[in-house]
């Protein structure tokens, strides 16, 4: 292997997040940002071959790509346009993985901006494809930095739609399915009976309290387990094939 | 043979007036017909409201003062997640915006293509679109399901602008790059489109350039093509250029401060198209 030792937290993110896509089936997992790309792909490479992914961009690809390197090889096997996207978004056949500003305990997301509509404190980067992809497909979502400014109570703008609004759309949210969130601490899910956080798991070295000191809310807390480490073949397709620079550890340090 | 509708960016920004609602096409800083927005925002017009998904396009604009509204779903630089002009136009109040989700940007321009007054989707429901676009209603299906979706309006423009790689002087537009992006849709939904190329060619040249799949714009949806070679600089135009990555950290670097965006200004805006060329190619 090119990197020795234990496995790194960000080892540990990238496990989570590749499980977040088992069981699946043939569908296009996409996963955006650096460890989400590195997990998803680590899925593919390993105990979900039927996946279907892109290069970030408008290739359909079936090799694991190394991310973080310029010019890496590729076995093309499909064009996905950003209008071809939206034919996959629609019908239902994505589970994707987008990031977040903020976050509430029913999953509400907000990279839309915060503050005034008219004149925001902060502008982010708009509602994106977020409302779209929450109300038809499958969704998780990656918090690198997990903390309070992230988890709070109330978000200020609903770009992701949670678990308590597609409640009230009642049948028109049925195809709606926030999954887990992976954040940098732990694993979080929904599976409560009113569709509120819970914490699946810590990763390792992490406290159930460290997790809750950091969320700016309750979380349902009973039955955490840890979040299980790569295994050997997980470590070498790691280090030697799908993140060869460490790109993983520069985004969340150990 | 194909008719000459060759014209000058001069000519372009010419049909561009207060007030007018412009598309522009491309996605981020990828393909953006920048030589005709830098003509903009040095021309007089004002209070534009703009339809983009937007990049360096939406932030020139807004910081030069032209734009009364911005529609959008993101603006980005790409390798820079947050345009920074844009952001502090927002963060200022300077311009006001429609916040839409990127597929029902997509839906209003093929509405305003096909001609009918909406589209119906299930995106934006449950989200705070509804709640920022008050205007925007549902429609409940007329079938036995009588499921209620979201209308999403025509975005009617007034002028499209878009940049290809290649074109012809009928108005033929041929992309080279992997994604077309929305440009065809931006022409269909406009009243006058006017396309800039990195290139003009031969019809009978096009298909030297690329399949045929590649001339995604016919020329039923342009009504004048201006050659502006690196006009889409400092934005990706893969395979003729890659984003200018360095210039695209001063542009972010002149939003810092009024004196950097006077300088930015008087070097790389408030000149000429040659002028433009010759400064980003010492």
């Amino acid at each position: 292997m090119t990197r020795d030792g234990a496995p790194t937290r960000a080892e540990v993110c990238a496990v989570a997040i590749a499980e977040c896509f088992r069981g699946d089936g043939e569908i296009l997992a996409n996963p955006i940002g650096t460890l989400p790309m590195i997990g998803g792909r680590l899925a593919k490479a390993t105990f979900a071959p039927e996946l279907v992914m892109t290069d970030g961009e408008a290739l359909l690809v079936e090799n694991p790509m190394p991310v973080g390197v310029a010019q890496p090889d590729k076995v093309i096997s499909g064009w996905n346009p950003y209008r071809a996207m939206f034919d996959v978004v629609w019908s239902g056949r994505r589970h994707v993985m987008m990031g977040a500003s903020q976050l509430d305990p029913f999953g509400n997301q907000n990279f839309a901006f915060i503050g005034d509509p008219a004149a925001p404190r902060t502008q982010l980067l708009g509602m994106r494809g977020a409302p779209g992809n929450t109300i038809n497909d499958k969704t998780s979502y990656w918090v690198p930095n997990h903390s309070t400014r992230v988890f709070v109570p109330e978000v200020s703008v609903v770009s992701g739609v949670g678990y308590d609004r597609a409640a009230a759309l009642g049948d028109a949210a049925r195809f709606h399915h926030l999954v887990r969130v992976v954040t940098n601490l732990c694993v979080i899910d929904f599976e409560t009976r009113d569709r509120r956080m819970r914490l699946r798991s810590v990763h390792p070295g992490v406290t159930v309290d460290d997790v809750v000191a950091a969320t700016g809310f309750e979380l349902v807390t009973s039955d955490v387990e840890e979040s299980r480490l790569p295994t050997d073949d997980e470590l070498v397709l790691l280090r030697d094939v799908i993140d060869p620079t460490g790109a993983g550890d520069r985004e969340v340090p150990s | 043979m194909a008719p000459d509708k060759r014209v000058t960016i001069d000519d372009v920004v010419a049909e561009v007036r207060d007030g007018m609602t412009v598309g522009i096409g491309g996605w981020g800083s990828r393909r953006k017909p920048m030589a005709l927005v830098r003509a903009l925002a040095r021309s007089g017009v004002r209070d534009l409201r703009l339809v983009s998904y937007g990049g360096p396009d939406v932030g020139i604009l807004c910081r030069a003062g032209k734009v009364r509204e911005v529609v959008y779903a993101f603006v980005s630089l790409d390798s820079i997640a947050l345009e920074p002009h844009f952001r502090n136009a927002r963060q200022s109040g300077a311009v006001a915006t429609t916040e839409l989700d990127e597929g029902m940007f997509l839906l209003g321009l093929q509405a305003a293509a096909w001609r009918v007054p909406f589209l119906p989707t299930r995106v934006g429901l449950g989200s705070d679109v509804m709640r920022l676009n008050p205007d925007l209603r549902t429609v409940r299906s007329p079938y036995d399901d009588g499921e209620e979706l979201v209308a999403m309006p025509a975005l009617d423009l007034d002028v499209a602008l878009v940049h290809m790689h290649r074109g012809d002087q009928g108005g033929t537009g041929q992309y080279l790059n992997v994604d077309p992006y929305f440009d065809d849709l931006m022409c269909m939904a406009a009243r006058r489109r006017f396309m800039s190329v990195e290139r003009i060619v031969a019809t009978e040249d096009l298909l030297k350039e690329g399949p045929v799949q590649t001339l995604r714009i016919n020329r039923l949806m342009t009504d004048g093509v201006v050659e502006t070679p690196n006009g889409a600089h400092f934005t990706e135009c893969v395979p003729d250029y890659p984003r200018d990555e360095g210039f695209q950290r001063a542009y972010t670097e002149s939003a810092k401060s009024a004196e950097a965006w006077d300088e930015f200004r008087a070097r790389y805006v408030d000149v000429s198209e040659d002028e433009y060329q010759r400064a980003v190619r010492a």
